[in-house]
């Protein structure tokens, strides 16, 4: 095992190396083998649960297929699709989940950097501080669940209790339209931003001293130096977590489903219960596909759009 | 270079250059920069204050939950903010969840899916990777560029399908199920093949000398050379699957099958009456993870930054 690496043997193979190129050629070529046998397990599951769902999917959202019957695939053309286009719940739910995404991918980063810069001031207790922020993150969803119905709950909640002391109405926090889907963004932010927060706390880390260095040497105080060098450096990382944010946003449905189940009235349902509900409670499997194909669309086209904002801003 | 040169913990290195500013903040461990370590000690107060005011913010809610699993159900459903409860503090919710519940059902199911699916991962992920950046075979390109291409692919879309796969496959309520489709993480070989693009070739072309065939230099040198990204990727791999909702959700309702943040979240009832052992059961649920956390942070923080490509 170690004898490959002792230097002796370096050294030798070093200056044996030109003599040996082309056994290494030979090695190479030879390699052909050995790389198909490295790659196949992995394309193997990759092709069964990646390619071919893709491709399943893709079928049947041209077809009627549901949950329940056998030999109900009938092909139905792009009626699935069409219907998509007309269906007021589509757009209703690609709203919600629209609306969702931007009202946590702002607070999402900000938080996030905040407590970064804040945790990176070298404070004693980094461990406390670092934990308290992420440990969120490391929660199973019905754990998050159980904890935020406890504190949303009308009448007997911890969140309306504290109102009250402050001498105002309680709210329905899930159960009122007008706040249900603040109440889940809440949520999501108290959950999701110590992912961010880590993110932010690795790019400030890898911040060259010399930068603060030449600042100071400058002249800069402290805000310029935060303003000049901190932040611009931050930039790239900035640009990387909003994107990771809205692709992970416009997949919401775990925390939405358990607290709300998409209500009250349809106010928080996002685009993927829509494909749940319709494929499972409803079993319009066929259905179910082209929204979701529908939606794939929308992400694709998210990206591409994302990426050419990016190559632009790095030119 | 410069940076190194500079460290206030390489002793002997001339510093007379810097600020006394600098030089202070240095010596005290904290960076250079920040603006509420301007001047004096207020600023230093005011972020120690920031600091524990959000501290306290995050913390409250895990707290209550802790609280209200130690609360009788009469007080766990009681209104108000009370974190001393009125009976005292009792561990009869700890008792009945042992009692009765599926938990540690759910907790080994947790255990054994999580574990499988890491161990499947890393390593196909790795000979994938490996053949991706050191070998040539027919087609190398053209599945690497699919490969990172499907990252895009949001796995939700596939659920409907899969699942109809399953019930193809008559694999429904099994750990197979469970297991399989979970462990296709492009984004993992895409950042494995990064990292061992970055291993000198040199190394591998003396073992080859030696007479080592791809499989020893993959397993000999290669593999001990890229510890920390294994771990890295073999972390977040389990945390993810550990927290996986949706598929283990669907592929399973045997609850003999279900893993912990499933099953947790057929128990809740709605009325709040359960409070107390509904909170235990989430207490005990998310402990496992917390233990991971707090012995293993510094490569846990070390492996987000790594992985933070891979997306959530």
């Amino acid at each position: 095992m170690a004898s490959v690496s002792t230097p002796a043997r370096r050294a030798a193979a070093g200056s044996r190396r030109a003599g040996f190129r082309r056994a290494a050629a030979t090695d190479r070529r030879r390699s052909g083998g050995a790389g198909w046998l490295f790659a196949t397990p992995f394309l193997v599951f990759f092709t069964l649960f990646l390619i071919v769902p893709i491709g399943i999917g893709l079928w049947m959202s041209f077809t009627d297929a549901s949950l329940t019957g056998h030999g109900d695939n009938a092909l139905v053309g792009l009626d699935n699709y069409s219907e998509a286009f007309g269906d007021s719940q589509v757009w209703q739910t690609l709203g919600n989940t629209v609306w969702f995404t931007v009202l946590t991918t702002v607070p999402l980063v900000l938080v996030a950097l905040a407590m970064a810069l804040l945790v990176y001031t070298g404070m004693p207790g980094q461990w406390l501080w670092r934990l308290a922020f992420f440990a969120s993150h490391l929660l199973p969803v019905a754990v998050v669940y159980q904890i935020w119905s406890m504190l949303f709950q009308p009448d007997r909640g911890m969140l309306n209790g504290l109102l009250k002391i402050f001498g105002i109405d309680g709210i329905g926090w899930l159960t009122d339209e007008k706040y249900a889907m603040w109440s889940i963004a809440l949520v999501t932010l108290w959950w999701t931003v110590g992912f961010n927060f880590l993110l932010y706390l690795a790019a400030l880390q890898a911040i060259p001293d010399h930068l603060y260095e030449a600042a100071a040497l400058d002249g800069a105080g402290a805000w310029r130096r935060l303003w000049s060098v901190t932040l611009p450096q931050l930039r790239r990382t900035t640009g990387l977590i909003a994107v990771l944010q809205v692709m992970a946003s416009l997949k919401v449905f775990d925390q939405i489903y358990l607290l709300t189940k998409g209500g009250p009235n349809g106010s928080t349902r996002p685009i993927l219960e829509y494909i749940y509900d319709t494929g499972f409670t409803n079993y319009r499997l066929g259905y179910a596909s082209a929204v979701s194909y529908v939606f794939f669309g929308l992400i694709i086209i998210l990206s591409i759009a994302q990426l050419k904002i990016f190559s632009r801003r790095e030119d | 270079m410069t940076t190194e040169t500079l460290s206030p913990r390489t002793p002997g290195k001339p510093r007379s250059t810097m600020p006394r500013e600098v030089v202070r903040r240095r010596r005290y461990g904290g960076p250079v920069w920040h603006p509420s370590l301007g001047t004096g000690p207020l600023p230093r107060v005011l972020t120690l204050l920031a600091l524990a005011l959000l501290t306290v913010v995050w913390l409250v809610p895990f707290g209550w939950g802790v609280d209200t699993s130690f609360k009788s159900e009469v007080d766990a459903s009681a209104s108000g903010v009370d974190w001393i409860p009125k009976a005292g503090f009792t561990l009869d919710a700890y008792r009945t969840i042992f009692g009765q519940g599926n938990l540690p059902v759910w907790a080994v199911n947790s255990v054994v899916i999580a574990v499988c699916v890491t161990a499947i991962t890393v390593a196909i992920s790795a000979m994938a990777a490996y053949a991706f950046s050191r070998t040539l075979f027919r087609g190398r390109r053209v599945l690497f560029a699919v490969t990172v291409a499907s990252i895009m692919v949001p796995p939700q879309i596939l659920i409907v399908p899969l699942f109809r796969q399953m019930l193809a496959m008559n694999l429904v309520d099994t750990y197979a199920a469970v297991i399989l489709p979970q462990v296709v993480a492009p984004a993992m070989v895409f950042i494995l093949k990064k990292f061992f693009d970055g291993i000198p070739r040199e190394l591998e072309e003396a073992a080859r000398i030696d007479g080592a065939g791809s499989f020893r230099v993959f397993w000999s040198v290669v593999l001990p050379l890229s510890r920390p990204i294994l771990a890295a990727v073999a972390i977040f791999v389990f945390i993810n699957t550990w927290n996986n909702f949706l598929w283990p959700f669907i592929s399973t309702s045997d609850p003999q099958l279900m893993t912990l943040p499933v099953g947790l979240s057929t128990v809740k009832d709605s009325t709040g009456l359960r409070n107390a052992q509904e909170s235990a059961a989430s207490i005990l649920g998310s402990i496992p993870l917390l233990i991971v956390f707090m012995m293993f942070q510094r490569q846990i923080v070390k492996s987000v930054a790594t992985t933070g490509l891979g997306g959530q």
